[in-house]
């Protein structure tokens, strides 16, 4: 049945891509007024909106922590960000992605510096196309430090598969669909530290060891953008005001 | 041309020189990062200073808070942080005769009621506690503004050039508490003016040259709104 689709053609992908390239990449800053950080992050076509509030007070108070913050993340996709309608709320998916984002980003984080807060980290899929919680966790960690929250690093984020025997990056979702493994990975990129490693199907070892290279030079490069994207965004003219 | 800071992100290395690092920065394997995003300020120390994020009371810092609650012996005051901060009622019985009941608190500071105090100590529980200012109580015709602290040495200006400058420029009573609250006096068109720059201000503390522009903005408003006297009179 499977065997009808071929996800590859004359060495190039179904949407007319090499192995190794990455979807289009968009970042905007600080996009939301009321949050205290905020980022705007597409990859190809997906569309999530990440917003950072706090260190604010915690609450419940039992799940204060007397030394560090507490991180918290929400992962959620709309209703309209699929084909077919999804039913809103929380699901087993999302709350799996919820831990896994928020552990990806945690170690970052410097807690140390407010006690007894909760940092909320807010991620909303806008449109979905396989990638989301990597696009997920890019906008996060670019939504993080526009809030001005203390971290070590950033966190990029990227997937790698396998699709007709070939290690390909960054799925796309008939690719993850109809593909035979699929490994999202976030890393901070400047020391090769790996935050978050999943893998869905299977890999040989060799295959693991390509993808996770391809992975980590993917990582490199869209941390160049969640970089250039901050830069620019307190580099803008300041046009008005001027007499 | 207008010079820009350098804007460093988290993680970014800023040098080798350990032993000059300063506030947003922090030392791993005997190389200085950024911990924040900022901008970077070289002096004696090289210092990130933060465009954003919450304010933290550190003792001695002068604040300007709102009671949110009344729990005897103390008064709960919003200080615009992540942490509350209580005032204790011996501090307005402070000096006098008068005992404070309970239940009669809020004769003295009500819910809503805006405070300018002092931090007097802030402990290992991030428990706060205010001291009042002698003149404590604000209110009454007056305009509270609320920028993000990290702008607020840009609202002060180098050795507070751009403060003095607004205050005779507008010709208000301005004043700028720590964690980023500020109150404005005057008259309707003087405080319009007041808040509009000093939110221009906090927009662009990023950039260099601002004192300069600010004197350009305010000067310019002046003349246009003498020309437009001088028309009305032309009219009449």
């Amino acid at each position: 049945m499977g065997e009808e689709i071929k996800l590859i053609k004359d060495g190039k992908r179904l949407d007319g891509r090499g192995f190794e390239e990455l979807r289009p990449i968009k970042i905007e800053v600080g996009i939301l007024k009321r949050a205290d950080g905020s980022c705007y992050f597409e990859l190809g076509n997906n569309k999530v909106i990440a917003a950072v509030y706090g260190p604010r007070e915690m609450h419940p108070r039992h799940f204060q922590d007397a030394k560090m913050a507490v991180v918290k993340y929400r992962y959620n996709m709309a209703p309209f960000s699929v084909d077919d309608r999804k039913r809103p709320g929380p699901d087993r998916r999302s709350v799996e992605i919820s831990k896994v984002s928020r552990e990806a980003l945690d170690p970052v984080i410097i807690k140390e510096y407010y006690p007894k807060t909760a940092i909320d980290v807010y991620v909303e899929v806008l449109q979905s196309d396989a990638g989301t919680r990597t696009a997920g966790i890019n906008a996060a960690s670019v939504a993080l430090a526009a809030a001005g929250i203390p971290m070590r690093d950033l966190v990029s984020s990227i997937a790698v598969g396998k699709i007709d025997g070939e290690v390909v990056l960054d799925l796309s979702a008939a690719e993850d669909n109809y593909g035979e493994a699929d490994m999202p990975v976030a890393m901070v990129a400047r020391t090769n530290t790996i935050t978050m490693l999943q893998m869905d199907g299977q890999f040989s070892k060799e295959e693991f060891e390509r993808g996770l290279k391809l992975a980590t030079s993917a990582c490199r490069k869209i941390y160049e953008l969640q970089r250039t994207a901050l830069v620019e965004k307190y580099s803008e003219s300041v046009g008005e005001g001027e007499a | 041309m207008r010079s820009m800071y350098k804007v460093v992100v988290p993680g970014d290395f800023i040098t080798e020189e350990v032993n000059r690092a300063g506030e947003g920065t922090y030392v791993a394997d005997g190389r200085v990062y950024a911990m924040k995003y900022g901008i970077i300020d070289d002096k004696e120390e090289i210092k990130v200073v933060a465009l954003s994020g919450k304010y933290v009371p550190s003792r001695g810092d002068i604040v300007i808070g709102k009671i949110i609650e009344i729990s005897y012996p103390y008064w709960i005051i919003d200080i615009g942080s992540p942490y509350e901060a209580r005032l204790h009622l011996s501090e307005l019985a402070k000096g006098e005769e008068k005992r404070i009941e309970f239940g009669s608190m809020n004769k003295y500071l009500d819910l809503g009621d805006l405070v300018v105090a002092k931090v007097l100590n802030v402990d290992s529980m991030m428990r706060v506690d205010l001291a009042l200012k002698e003149e404590f109580k604000i209110g009454g015709r007056g305009r509270l503004l609320e920028i993000s602290h990290t702008k607020v040495p840009r609202v002060i200006g180098r050795s507070g050039s751009m403060i003095k400058m607004l205050k005779e420029k507008c010709n208000c009573f301005i004043f700028i508490a720590k964690n980023g609250r500020i109150w404005i006096k005057g008259s309707e068109d003087e405080m319009n003016l007041a808040s509009q720059v000093v939110l221009m201000i906090a927009n662009e503390a990023h950039t260099s040259g601002l004192t300069d522009r600010v004197a350009n903005f305010l000067d310019s408003f002046k003349r246009k709104k003498e020309e437009d006297k001088g028309k009305e009179w032309e009219k009449k």
